[in-house]
């Protein structure tokens, strides 16, 4: 018992690391291909503890459907719009005190809700079950029991929201003959001072077309 | 038969919305045929209701017939109802009948009119307004026909409306109705606080009941009516925009400034008879404004050269008479004398109209002269439609007018004063219509001795008065012209109309109760019986009328062909000018009146727009500030959110309470 | 080990997510960060639904994730179509919405 609680802990330890190590992976690098396999390593790490509290099922959904999936995905455009972007962290902002403030922001989120959550989970004492009881051996049989009985109406219509999204990013990604937006009429906004993207410009231009989408 | 009522004003009503739609393309003249059947159709449908109505009993002859609620407000409730009793029969009657023959007049007469279509359209909507206004079953729906035909009036008025002074003819004639307007529509309202009810048939009901209105309230109510009456009917002091709207074609001025709406003040007020008989002072205002309005335009007309001016000014005269007619209570001669008038003075504005358009339209009179060699049948009716005016017996004008001066003079008290007044009246009618019918159509060809231009025989100033209304005379006329009589389709109707004229007096005719046919027909409206003078007064009375008539007649010829008196001697400026009537309204108007239209401009501008504007001003620079907060940022948004879900959490945190 | 301890990371990540969309102005890092907020709550959503013994906080886990993917796939779309139009765009360069 003494060594589970032992494995337990350290696993905890070492996922909490990989979930926030990720995270400031994330925000800190110039290169979005780093920020994109920073967030690998955190959802692994919240599969991670998936794991710990029993939740194989969505440990496994996580890895695949977001490792699998969705970070693919940002992988996938952040090559399409070419990897050679990099974003001047520290630039100028446009007021002086969005920064701090942002920071500020962020820090009183994360104490109040650890408080708020804290106080709460005090007297969570494992109240009974308003829907169905977890069973951590059977947990498919037990979300797939609630998804098509208790939430079938969300499930459905989490349905067409999936083939909604799927319509909507066809019809954005594609290259029309006819703009659907009038992009004269909305005119991208000049940034007052330098250019906060630093652009590698390619040797030789001929030899990879880096505009791969204009 | 009460079923087909609504067919009478249904039938214009087709011809008007068919013209609408199809006017342009149906065109001269078979728009103008359509529009003649649509209100001969009415007059047949009327017909058939006036039969029906003869076949009853008595005391039975009012049909009733609600189309639908048209205003269901609370307890107030207004029904779209039609009332056919003998009182509006007989004036849809002689509506539709006069009305029909206009309009085929008209075929003739706008033939070649650029708005033909429109010019019917326009006419078939206002006998439609016409015909509401008279059947109209309470006070409201009679309101939305007088409206509607004032608004009739005030197109076909400006109907040649490129010319600037039609059009501000009809303006004026809008304007001072409007003043008329206010008066029916405090009337109205007064009507329905003391009645409760705005239907006729409740206002007769409360009068013949237990507490009828009496006293200042119901002297009030007549008189606003008279002031809704003065307006339609050009009394006095509002008469002035009727002699203006004579630039109106002639079909009109005969059609509505003659023969149909300048009567609905007096239809209104004997419809509303039961009212007046419970009124004191108000019946004499009634009579002594007719009255004064008779002799005034009476004198006026003397004085014009204008052959529709004379017959405009002899309109307002004649109506006095009705007036006099009223406030004596003589309700059934004024309905008499407004049927005989009907005839009558359509009958000459359709004979002027066959005269100025035969003439290049020239109006003025003393461009004219022995036109009874050229137009033979124009002239005929015309001197018809003359001795009928003037009085002379048997024509019908005679027995209707004698009957309001005989009804006059029965009243006695100071209503003798006002039987001389009608006499003095009726001289002038006489000799200012033997005037115009020596002017015209006797004597010289006076146009042979005109300059091309035409205007060379007019004195600098009857030539400035003149203008400003007929601006369709002085072109064309020159002493080579040879002027022709008018095609049948405008003789046809002059030849009825002097039929008309010419025995219209048999409905009334006052030897005997047995030949009193309309006193007997209008008997169940009316709520009391006139006593008139009988035996040797009434037969004095009728030699006086008689003498009067020819003595005007006489003075006429003797002025006019024997040249005994210079024409100046009886043509007195002040009468050419109207009195100055409209001057002093122009000068009041322009003077003390326009300094309180400024300062109500100003207040209007400087106080109520400064508020709105404020209010404007206000809205606009707050949101100039706010619209600051839309950077448009999504980062500036999205910070925006985190620091409010930063202090959502932070109040509930404090909440909780460990 | 008590939940406290998961929901101390979940808060954790979750506001170093929401430092990361107001700091960073590349869209495609904001977005990575909404995913990274995304997790902490379903990170709640599991340590709730294990101490409160219902398995409807896993379900709630299981619909966050279909409209996360929902979510990337129009947004990803929407950079796209962005970003071609002008090369090296950044969140602050978009201002249609701008009163």
């Amino acid at each position: 018992m003494l060594a589970a609680v032992i494995v337990e802990r350290v696993v905890w330890a070492v996922a909490a690391m990989i979930i926030l190590g990720g995270a400031l992976g994330v925000i800190g690098s110039e290169n979005p291909v780093h920020s994109a396999l920073s967030l690998v390593a955190t959802l692994f790490g919240v599969a991670l503890m998936f794991v710990l509290q029993e939740a194989y099922f969505l440990a496994a959904i996580q890895v695949i459907v977001y490792a699998g999936a969705i970070v693919v995905l940002f992988v996938f455009v952040i090559m399409l719009l070419g990897v050679d972007r990099f974003e001047v962290l520290w630039g100028r902002e446009r007021a002086l005190w969005r920064r701090p403030l942002a920071v500020l922001a962020a820090v009183a989120i994360t104490v109040l809700a650890c408080v708020g959550m804290l106080a709460t989970t005090t007297e969570l004492t494992g109240a009974p079950s308003a829907t169905a009881r977890l069973d951590a051996d059977n947990d498919v049989m037990v979300i797939g029991r609630s998804l098509f009985t208790d939430y079938v109406w969300a499930f459905e219509i989490t349905g067409v929201l999936l083939t909604v999204a799927v319509v909507g990013a066809v019809v954005l990604s594609r290259r029309p003959t006819v703009s659907a937006i009038d992009w004269d009429e909305f005119p991208v906004d000049e940034v007052d001072g330098e250019d906060e993207f630093t652009i590698d410009e390619p040797q030789d231009a001929g030899d990879e077309p880096t505009e791969v989408a204009s | 038969m009460s079923d087909l009522l609504w067919l009478i004003p249904a039938l214009p009503l087709a011809g008007f919305l068919t013209l609408v739609v199809l006017g342009r393309r149906l065109g001269d003249p078979i728009a103008g045929w359509l529009a003649t059947s649509t209100v001969g159709g009415s007059f047949l449908v009327t017909a058939a209701v006036f039969v029906d109505l003869l076949s009853k009993d008595h005391e039975s002859r009012r049909l009733t017939q609600t189309l639908f609620t048209w205003v269901p407000a609370g307890n107030f409730e207004v029904g779209m109802g039609f009332l056919a009793d003998p009182l509006s029969v007989t004036m849809c009657l002689f509506i539709c009948g006069v009305g029909a023959l206009i309009h085929l007049y008209a075929i003739g007469y706008m033939r070649g009119d650029e708005n033909f279509s429109k010019f019917f359209l326009y006419l078939n909507l206002f006998v439609l307004s016409m015909l509401m206004l008279v059947l109209g079953d309470n006070l409201l729906v009679t309101f939305l026909g007088w409206e509607g035909v004032g608004a009739c009036s005030y197109f076909l008025i400006s109907f040649w409306h490129t010319d600037e002074s039609n059009a501000s003819a009809g303006k004026k004639a809008f304007v001072t109705n409007r003043i008329g307007d206010w008066g029916y529509m405090v009337a109205m309202f007064l009507t329905w606080t003391v009645v409760g009810s705005v239907n006729y048939s409740d206002i007769v009901a409360t009068q013949a009941g237990a507490s009828p209105i009496v006293g200042v309230t119901a002297n009030m109510l007549v008189v606003l009516f008279l002031v809704a009456a003065t307006g339609k009917s050009a009394q006095l002091p509002l008469f002035v925009w009727l002699p203006d709207a004579m630039a109106g074609p002639t079909p009109v001025s005969a059609l509505i400034h003659a023969a149909t709406m300048v009567t609905s003040g007096v239809y209104l007020l004997v419809r509303l008879n039961p009212l007046l008989e419970s009124a004191t002072w108000a019946n004499d205002v009634i009579a002594w404004v007719g009255g004064a309005t008779a002799l005034v335009a009476a004198t006026i007309a003397v004085s014009q050269n204008d052959i529709k001016k004379v017959l405009a000014y002899s309109t307002v005269s004649q109506l006095g008479f009705l007036f006099i007619a009223v406030g004596t209570g003589n309700h059934v001669a004024a309905i008499f004398h407004m049927v005989t008038h009907a005839f009558f003075k359509a009958l000459l504005f359709l004979g002027s109209g066959s005269v100025i358009a035969n003439m290049a339209h020239d109006q003025d009179m003393r461009h004219y002269g022995n036109l009874r060699r050229y137009m033979p049948i124009t002239a005929a009716t015309f001197i018809v439609g003359w001795l009928a005016i003037a009085g002379v017996p048997p024509f019908s004008g005679f027995w209707s007018k004698d009957e309001i001066l005989s009804g006059a003079f029965a009243r006695g008290g100071a209503f003798y004063g006002l039987w001389v007044v009608g006499l003095v009246a009726a001289l002038l009618t006489a000799f200012y219509m033997t005037r115009q019918v020596v002017m015209t159509f006797f004597g010289e060809e006076k146009w042979r001795s005109l300059d091309a231009g035409g205007d060379a025989h007019e004195d600098a100033e009857a030539a400035h008065h003149d203008d400003a209304h007929d601006d369709h005379a002085h072109h064309g006329l020159t002493p080579g012209f040879e002027p022709t009589e008018s095609p049948w389709i405008m003789t046809v109707p002059l030849v009825a109309l002097a039929a008309l004229a010419l025995v219209g007096g048999v409905m009334n005719l006052p030897f005997t109760s047995g030949t009193k046919f309309l006193e007997h027909w209008l008997e169940p409206v009316l709520a009391a019986e006139f006593h008139h003078p009988h035996g040797a007064t009434l037969w004095a009375l009728v030699v006086i009328a008689i003498a009067v008539a020819v003595v005007g007649i006489l003075a006429g010829l003797g002025v006019y062909v024997r040249r005994r008196v210079e024409p100046d001697v009886v043509e007195k400026d002040v009468f050419a000018h109207a009195w100055y009537i409209d001057e002093s309204y122009a000068r009041f108007a322009g003077g003390p009146g326009r300094k309180a239209f400024d300062a109500m401009a100003w207040f209007d501008r400087n106080v109520i727009d400064g508020a709105v504007n404020g209010a404007g001003w206000l809205a606009s620079r707050s949101g100039d500030a706010i619209r600051r907060l839309q950077s448009g940022q999504v980062r500036g948004y999205a910070l925006g959110m985190a620091v409010g879900a930063a202090l959502v959490l932070g109040y509930f945190v404090t909440r909780m309470g460990f | 080990m008590s939940q406290s301890a998961y929901l101390v990371v979940a808060a954790a990540l979750f506001g170093l997510g929401a430092a990361g969309v107001l700091l960073r102005k590349n869209p495609l890092v904001m977005f990575m960060c909404l995913e990274l907020m995304l997790n902490a709550v379903n990170l709640t959503f599991v340590s709730f639904s294990r101490s409160l013994n219902d398995v409807g906080g896993q379900v709630s886990v299981f619909f966050v994730l279909v409209v996360a993917a929902a979510e990337v796939v129009v947004g990803l779309g929407i950079i796209v179509a962005i970003v071609r139009r002008r090369r090296g765009a950044s969140a602050d360069d978009m201002s249609l919405l701008k009163g």
